[in-house]
């Protein structure tokens, strides 16, 4: 899928190589390992219908982190999606809670974020802040506001058929696991299979010259922090729905958790590389990681502690692997 | 992904034919609001202790977080294992009934232990509640009553402005000090809020100094609120013009007790409420109790229990008061 | 004067006035704000964050940020604190050492991880954030520190001293005034505003990079350790799971503030420790003023966002652009 933007670098090393020493085979090769192991960890594990239903805990990170593969890829990054989903899900409820009704209720949560990622976009483009310091100031800005207009109150109270999209499944695959896919197929075909895409990987691999290539940066890069805010406010929508309830602190800690499968999929944190698979296969690696431990009951210490070190070694392996690529 | 999965379903059969001969003995877990707060380790240590003695297989699992949906993973992990009785603290009202509802309908019992899940009853088998929680709100005043004469301005510094017990607790202690003439002279001046963080509390009950320069006494009926008010009155040097009480453990308050900022505060017993739990999830599992509102069992140690309305069981009726004369004999 | 330390003047200078209209305004609301005894209540809440701050300035200058402070408070003042459990007759003084000294080793962690593999910190630091968090859970066993374990002699660090002011504030102004003599007179000091402004050019100039990345996390680590003392001081106890949590948004909340700028290369202490003043005065006014903790959170959220389309406008004329709407 990412072809294009390895292609002069590539030339110099023989096919197999280009095929097998790449990240997202790590990755592949991990999630292997991992499946292996947590069938070995607990004979609870190994039940597809188990882990699915367990998937739609981390699914929404896992929407998240699609939009997020290509801001990373185009040289950015986006600490705020968390706090994103917990404004645009408490917008939402107190709208539905004021008797709006569902359609304009729903319509103001994906409005939000819209907007919410709107700002991130002009701060960064226009007021030309890191968008690393810029996206953990509005982290902190919007979760504050959710605590202020939420409080310490759940808002619920919504209509039947709006709750609980994780129980309903096609077979055994629950709606928001296909939700997931077709994202993923979609964001694929856009980062690798599009004009725009390649446009993405050329901003993110050297931003002046593609402006001298008559990219327009500032507007793509604005165009991709608003598209990641709207992902972000469906993933809090979703998750509204698996609980019926919206609380401020919802999805707190969870830009640890989308960057996470993001780098582990094999993304370069400097941008200009990555692709879609990598991170769809990331977020099955941390599915049956978290599953795996939890149903082992191996204590939380010990998931902090594995989630932090994945997350270090993942960056080193991903960044090794372009090094090498690039000699 | 399929694929994948049926490699390791393959690999898993052996396994899983080995692990299901042990599992006559009935599985109880209990999962408390997060880990490392020593509240709940007093809890676990009663559930322990009944499991040795009745013969049950005990297990404890945490988040790390008391968010409201840290819980989920791990309750929907426990329905996965099979377990008989989930016992949980938990940290939403509401956020976890749809996963209830999934562990019930595979026929595990859901104890709610500590504090009741309000207007989610239909969810839960059964609460194991510490104390007749109508009492606290009477027994805190009367308790910084005898403290300060009856007479002067006093405080509350709470949890959060939405924590539900501790906003039944405080409705109850104004009724009190409005209708009872006992409490007449004893001027309730304000509420304040230090949403159970050290430093917000801490900061608030600076303020609370600062702002009423007259007080003489501030309740705070959370752990970490009464923590934080002792160390301010100590800090500022206020005892004993100015008392402070509330709910606290013997272990964070002792400090206080010995250096005398504080002369009494109450709480309950957390390690007979685990030890009752598991003395009900037992008789249910094999049938020895009914889990019908005024039904009674005993429980060693505990006496008779009656299950209340609403299937709420309480483990004692009033809160105890830790003192200078008792607080040795706790150690949670 | 050069233009650098000029915009520097300029931003204390307009701190100063921030700080002013905030005690005219809060006490025009409410005069019992402008007493003696609220002094003591700002004074006995930023000395945790003026010692992080003074890591974090560091860490910042070099164009890096540290998001695991928190963590790394948490981590020491959880191993000092079973230390003076367990063996009672421990020195306070090697206590201060120790937690210093673990604070100093966590922080060498991430620099290492950082300089040998030309990693970006905030990701680094993100990591560690969980595994030290990990680390205290597994260390502790989850069980916190009681406050009848935490020596006397600590506690009362945080309430008096001979001078009348507590220990841990004065003991926060020395480190600070520390840091100042070492930024501005002290060789590796310079290095470090050298390296963050282009650390490429910087390297032509003999200086060592990646030594200098090695010091501003060691130093950065060392002070969270520090104020994991503190906090054990203040708070009388340390727990595995609160101890330390969202610390470093409010840090770095008061960096950004004081004027360091998120490019590396600019900031000074006294910016800082004006940046940390004006967000602990925040604080108390908050609850002085009855207004809802709840507001915290979103006004350090605010403040940041609006310090740092400041600084944004400043270097590169951002509100010009938005105005006319020139954005590429």
């Amino acid at each position: 899928m990412s072809a294009t933007e390895t292609f002069d670098a590539a030339k110099v090393r023989p096919l197999w190589h280009r095929i097998v020493v790449r990240p997202e085979t790590v990755t592949l090769l991990l999630l292997i390992i991992a499946i292996f192991v947590s069938a070995s960890l607990s004979p609870f594990f190994a039940d597809l219908r188990f882990v699915l239903e367990s998937a739609t805990f981390y699914i929404e990170f896992g929407i998240v982190a699609l939009m997020l593969t290509l801001v990373v890829v185009s040289g950015e990054i986006d600490l705020s999606v968390a706090a994103m989903m917990a404004l645009s899900a408490c917008l939402f409820g107190i709208a539905h809670r004021a008797g709006l009704g569902m359609p304009l209720a729903i319509i103001i949560g994906l409005g939000s974020g819209a907007l919410m990622g709107a700002l991130n976009g002009v701060l960064v483009t226009i007021f030309r802040l890191p968008s690393i310091i810029a996206t953990i100031g509005t982290m902190t800005l919007y979760r504050g506001i959710a605590q202020v207009i939420a409080g310490d109150r759940s808002v619920g109270g919504f209509p039947s058929w709006f709750v609980g999209i994780d129980f309903i499944a096609v077979g055994i695959v629950p709606v928001p696991v296909i939700i997931f896919t077709i994202l993923a197929i979609l964001l694929g075909i856009v980062l690798g299979g599009t004009l725009f895409g390649r446009q993405i990987y050329q901003t993110g691999t050297n931003p002046v010259a593609a402006r001298h290539a008559g990219i327009r940066v500032g507007r793509l890069k604005r165009i991709l922090f608003i598209a990641s805010g709207l992902t972000s406010a469906v993933a809090g929508l979703l998750m509204a729905s698996r609980l019926g309830v919206v609380r401020y602190d919802l999805a707190t800690g969870g830009e640890l958790q989308a960057v996470l499968i993001v780098m582990l999929g094999g993304t370069y944190i400097f941008g200009g590389r990555g692709t879609i698979a990598g991170t769809f296969l990331a977020l099955w690696l941390l599915i049956i990681i978290q599953t795996g431990m939890t149903v082992a009951n191996i204590a939380i210490d010990a998931q902090l502690t594995v989630l932090g070190l994945l997350l270090i070694l993942a960056i080193i392996s991903a960044n090794s692997i372009y090094a090498s690529g690039r000699r | 992904m399929r694929k994948l999965t049926l490699i390791a379903t393959a690999a898993a059969i052996g396994l899983m034919a080995g692990a299901a001969t042990a599992q006559d003995q009935v599985e109880i877990v209990y999962i408390p609001k997060n880990t490392g707060n020593p509240y709940f380790d007093s809890i676990i240590g009663g559930f322990a202790d009944a499991c040795a003695e009745l013969n049950c297989s005990f297990t404890t699992v945490a988040p790390a977080t008391a968010e409201a949906t840290s819980q989920i993973p791990f309750i929907t992990a426990q329905i996965q294992r099979g377990v008989d009785v989930i016992a949980i603290s938990p940290n939403s009202p509401d956020a976890l009934n749809q996963v209830f509802d999934r562990a019930r309908s595979r026929g595990i019992q859901v104890l709610i232990v500590n504090s009741d899940i309000p207007g989610s009853e239909a969810h839960r088998d059964a609460a194991i509640l510490p104390v007749d929680f109508t009492t606290i709100g009477p027994a805190q005043v009367e308790l910084l009553g005898s403290m300060i004469n009856y007479d002067g301005e006093i405080a509350i510094l709470s949890a959060t402005t939405d924590a539900p017990d501790q906003n039944v607790w405080i409705a109850d202690m104004q009724t009190v000090l409005e209708n009872d003439d006992a409490y007449a002279d004893m001027d309730l001046v304000t509420i304040a809020y230090g949403d159970d963080d050290p430093q917000k509390s801490t900061t608030e009950a600076e303020a609370l100094l600062a702002n009423y320069p007259d007080l003489a006494g501030i309740i705070s009926p959370t752990t970490v609120g009464v923590a934080a008010a002792a160390q301010v009155v100590e800090t500022a040097g206020r005892a004993p013009e100015l008392q402070v009480t509330g709910l606290g453990t013997p272990n964070q308050m002792r400090r206080f007790i010995e250096n005398e900022t504080v002369q009494a505060f109450q709480l309950w017993s957390p390690y007979n409420q685990g030890l009752l739990a598991a003395h009900f999830a037992m008789g249910v599992n094999d049938g020895s109790i009914t889990n019908e509102p005024g039904q009674t069992f005993d429980v060693p140690g505990l006496g008779t229990i009656t299950i209340g309305d609403d299937n709420v069981i309480l483990t004692q009726d009033q809160p105890t008061t830790f003192d200078a004369s008792n607080i040795d004999d706790f150690n949670f | 004067m050069t233009a650098l330390s000029r915009l520097a003047r300029a931003r204390e200078a307009g701190l100063v006035v921030m700080l002013v209209i905030l005690f005219v305004v809060v006490g025009a609301i409410q005069p019992r704000f402008l007493t003696v005894g609220t002094l003591d209540i700002i004074l006995l809440a930023i000395p945790l964050i003026l010692v992080a701050a003074m890591g974090q300035m560091m860490v910042i200058v070099a164009r890096h940020v540290d998001l695991s402070i928190g963590s790394i408070l948490g981590f020491a003042s959880i191993a000092v604190g079973m230390m003076f459990r367990d063996v009672p007759e421990l020195p306070l003084w090697l206590g201060f050492v120790l937690g210093i000294a673990i604070g100093a080793a966590l922080g060498f962690v991430n620099g290492l991880i950082v300089a040998l593999f030309g990693l970006p910190a905030i990701i680094v630091t993100l990591g560690t954030l969980s595994l030290y968090r990990g680390l205290i859970f597994i260390l502790s066993g989850g069980r916190q520190v009681d406050p009848n374990h935490i020596p006397e002699a600590l506690i009362r660090m945080a309430q008096t001293s001979p001078f009348g002011i507590p220990w841990i504030v004065i003991i926060a102004f020395a480190t600070a005034l520390l840091a100042y003599v070492f930024l501005r007179h002290m060789r590796l000091g310079r290095e470090i505003y050298a390296a963050g402004s282009n650390p490429d050019a910087a390297r032509l100039r003999g200086i060592r990079v990646n030594r200098v990345t090695l010091v501003v996390f060691s130093i950065s680590g060392a002070m969270a350790g520090l104020a994991g003392l503190m906090y054990a001081a203040r708070f009388g106890y340390v727990n595995p799971g609160i101890t330390g949590v969202g610390f470093e948004l409010t840090v770095i909340a008061a960096v950004v503030i004081g004027g360091v700028s998120i490019n590396g290369g600019i900031g000074s202490v006294p910016g800082v420790v004006l940046g940390v003043l004006l967000l602990g005065s925040v604080s108390v006014a908050l609850p002085i003023l009855g207004i809802s903790g709840f507001w915290q959170d979103a006004i350090y959220g605010a403040i940041i966002v609006i310090a740092l389309i400041v600084d944004g406008s400043v270097r590169a004329g951002g509100l010009v652009r938005l105005v006319t709407g020139r954005g590429e």
